[in-house]
């Protein structure tokens, strides 16, 4: 029964976003503040609709109700309860449910944040974001029904992918899907500006914490995703250049370019037209990686759906936007004034700059993702591109954004000097360099790229920490006046500075990989082998028997240095109901650096194969993302966001009382 | 400096980049794209030993041989012709007898094939698709479901 409510809420909800799309829109034309006021309240209502619905499913898996077919191909009645819930988007229909359900709590966002923003853009912005509601929730009431019942109903459930039933994987869906569907507010207040016509300076005030939000969240989801693959998968990958991968990538370096954007779109009312279309854009990348990943054009853990009448309705929703919006983009872009002049050398200077190399990096991986896709279509060839082709273009275009960051970061608004800037950062060039230096000669012999990125992780981390030092203390200030002083700068300031530590903290991690060690070997009981300074004793294999799966676990000691380190388990599991075996890798984490080991299959002279590494510094490639997400979130709480834009007074005022 | 100066110092700019960018990647789909082929393929297309392509098709019954030191060789196979490829390292936990797999690595002799890497799939409902559109195309396509019986 609640199962039919579930359905029935969400065509309720289909119905409320077609009048939540229509009469504001009508209102925001007519200037009727009452139509215009649908808009917040029929943006929760949908989110209503929507969150019962969501419910409604989850109760099924987590009562594990068979008759349903979702909950029958992707849950079983033994499986943990944190997977029978996070089943529930561990599969095409419950993930576009979870889907909708951010699109629609987003909406109610903005509806309850009605102080902050000006009516008709709140009409016009919750007018956008109800047709993309609508859109979404014909896609899954037409194609992807949830809530299809099986007659009579089936005993036990498939069980849901074994990769999938991963604490990581519970939460890298729903951090991702807001990332990618908070870009859909930055794309509302876009295209609600281009309908209304007018842009100016409050627009980016307001569209920029949205994006900062979504643009935070959308970093931890590719991090974890990054990190399920690394321990998950066995390989020991963190990134694979895959193209499920690069879907979310691509939203990830327009987003980012949009942030800076919009930075100078506030400060300095410029980039107004260039800062919509990425506001455009980078929603229509997002559009575009649900459709890579959900319409089984691309084989991956992620392609649940090989459906092709789905794939159809995914592209007609993506041509839809993306046309409509650039449509609208064309029509009305050239009727925006162009906003404040900069001379090239400037902060503004720098961030147009940041834009450039963002988007033409985005580009590049853009067209190694639907290169093969369209030569497939086109001409029949069937072609890979892979890591090579994406190292050889994507890393010339991000190692000069990121030498010249520091630099940017460091100039003044409007009109810099660029040796003035350069001087300021003297000691952290110099200590760069040094560290540079000293690794190569550490090192020697070894893989060059990896001091040189490290250099130039120290450079970043280091060029971010001076800007904040510049800014609050010069030679002969008190230490107490400097920690004042730094204490006293806007939340911002230090959010993009600890954001662009974060980056350089990745950078290293990303280097140091070349240090990497790799050995594959086959062991027995008591045998050894090594990676670099480490070793590993196999100690013995244990099978084991648990609820949904049985395993065989190999138990390992770990040597470095001769001395004992600890014990670490790698397993080879088999999931009972689907037959599917998996490789769970054993990791034992030094310092920043990880050791770590995945098994094969028991050989016929009873020895197993065994794949170990030693990867030093590898978790800073996470630490990193984790400290650029918690600037962003730090920025977010500046005190300039808090109180909103300014407006001009409503209230009229107070009539005369007449004396009684 | 004037407006006009201004715009054309940033479409200098932008222009320098986006032309690296292009050259760039023209150099790179030149030089790193990986073509891929099944074994019928290689015969029909003549691939030249030395060339380092992706090898598609179902692991034939039986050719699965361990030597020591995780040293593996097994033939890929399509309806028309058969490769044998040798590998070193753990295969993927899907790899099976009679399954679809696809090797990235080098052709060294004509029916011989070195790989660095073997994929197999990520769940076990799924062929590699450029397997599968292979087989369809040759009309050995006996469809997903008699492979596994569960469908999505």
């Amino acid at each position: 029964m609640l199962v039919e409510a579930g359905h029935f809420a969400l065509a309720l909800a289909l119905g409320l976003s077609l009048i939540q799309f229509v009469v504001p829109l009508w209102g925001a034309r007519a200037n009727d503040p009452v139509l215009m006021a649908v808009a917040p309240a029929g943006a929760l209502a949908v989110l209503a609709c929507i969150a019962f619905s969501f419910l409604a499913l989850t109760l099924a898996y987590v009562s594990s109700d068979f008759s349903v077919l979702n909950v029958v191909q992707n849950s079983h009645s033994a499986k943990p309860l944190i997977y029978k819930i996070s089943g529930v988007w561990g599969n095409h229909e419950g993930s576009m449910l979870l889907w909708v359900l951010i699109l629609a709590l987003f909406g109610a966002v903005v509806a309850v944040a009605r102080n902050t923003i000006p009516m008709r853009l709140q009409a016009n912005t919750l007018a956008v974001q109800a047709l993309i509601t609508i859109a979404f929730l014909l896609f899954i009431l037409t194609t992807s029904n949830p809530f299809t019942r099986v007659i009579p109903a089936a005993p036990e459930g498939q069980d849901l992918n074994p990769l999938l039933q991963d604490p990581g994987l519970a939460i890298h869906p729903p951090l991702l899907y807001i990332g990618y569907v908070g870009f859909s507010i930055s794309f509302a207040f876009a295209c609600a500006a281009l309908i209304d016509g007018r842009i100016d300076a409050v627009w980016a005030r307001i569209v920029r914490p949205w994006t900062l939000g979504a643009w935070a969240f959308l970093t931890l989801g590719i991090a974890m995703g990054s990190y399920w693959a690394y321990y998950e998968l066995g390989w020991g990958g963190w990134w694979f250049w895959d193209p499920v991968e690069n879907a979310s990538l691509m939203p990830w370096l327009a987003g980012t370019a949009l942030l800076h954007s919009t930075v100078v779109m506030e400060k300095r009312d410029a980039l107004k037209v260039w800062t919509i279309l990425l506001a455009i854009l980078t929603f229509s990348l997002s559009l575009l990686g649900t459709f890579l990943v959900r319409s089984g054009v691309l084989t991956s853990v992620h392609s649940f759906a090989v459906d092709p009448e789905r794939g159809t309705f995914i592209l007609g929703i993506l041509i839809l936007f993306i046309g409509g919006s650039l449509a609208l983009f064309a029509w009305r872009a050239p009727m925006l004034r162009q906003g404040g002049l900069f001379a090239p050398v400037s902060r503004e200077g720098a961030l147009v700059l940041n834009n450039l190399f963002l988007a033409t990096a985005c580009a590049t991986v853009f067209i190694g993702t639907l290169y093969p896709l369209a030569l497939e279509v086109l001409a029949a060839e069937k072609i890979s591109v892979g890591a090579p082709f994406f190292n050889f273009t994507f890393l010339p275009l991000i190692v000069p954004l990121l030498l010249l960051l520091p630099l940017g970061q460091t100039l003044a608004w409007k009109r810099g000097n660029f040796l003035g800037t350069a001087q300021r950062l003297y000691a952290v060039f110099g200590v760069s360099l040094l560290a540079t230096v000293a690794l190569l000669a550490l090192r020697h012999g070894g893989p060059v790229a990896a001091p040189l990125g490290i250099g130039l992780g120290v450079y970043l981390v280091l060029g971010s920490l001076n800007e904040i030092l510049t800014r609050s203390w010069s030679r002969g200030t008190p230490l107490s006046v400097a920690w004042r002083k730094a204490r006293g700068l806007p939340r911002s300031a230090w959010g993009t500075a600890i954001a662009h530590a974060g980056v350089g903290l990745t950078v290293i991690g990303i280097a140091a990989t070349a240090w990497g060690v790799e050995t594959i070997g086959s062991l027995r009981v008591g045998e050894r082998l090594g990676a670099g300074e480490y070793e590993v004793r196999l100690e013995r294999v244990i099978p084991r028997v648990e609820a949904n799966y049985r395993e065989d676990a190999a138990i390992l000691t770990v040597f470095g240095a001769g001395r004992e380190l600890g014990t670490i388990e790698t397993m080879k599991r088999l999931y009972v109901t689907r037959g599917m075996p998996t490789t769970e890798a054993g990791i034992l984490t030094t310092g920043l650096g990880q050791i770590y080991a995945s098994i094969g299959e028991v050989q016929a002279d009873g020895s197993i194969g065994m794949r170990l590494y030693h990867k030093p510094l590898v978790l800073l490639i996470w630490i990193g993302a984790l400290v650029m997400a918690a600037g962003g979130a730090l920025s977010l709480t500046d005190r300039r966001l808090r109180i909103g834009a300014p407006a001009r007074a409503r209230t009229a005022p107070p009539a005369a009382v007449p004396a009684e | 400096m004037t407006r006009k100066q201004r715009r054309l110092t940033l479409i200098g700019v932008a222009g320098c980049v986006l032309a690296v960018a292009l050259g760039l990647v023209l150099y790179a789909m030149n030089d790193t794209i990986v073509f891929f082929n099944s074994p019928a393929d290689i015969q029909a297309k003549n691939v030249q030993p030395g060339t380092r392509i992706r090898l598609g098709g179902l692991v034939k019954e039986g050719s699965v041989q361990r030597g020591s030191d995780q040293q593996i060789s097994f033939e890929v196979m399509d309806a028309q012709a058969a490769v044998q490829v040798t590998y070193k390292g753990l295969l993927p936990d899907l790899f099976r007898e009679g399954q679809g797999v696809v090797a990235e690595g080098v052709l060294v002799g004509p029916g011989t094939f070195r790989a660095d890497s073997v994929l197999a799939k990520h769940d076990e409902n799924y062929m590699p698709r450029e397997v599968a559109d292979t087989l369809k195309k040759q009309g050995h396509w006996m469809g997903e479901a008699n492979a596994a019986p569960k469908t999505q």
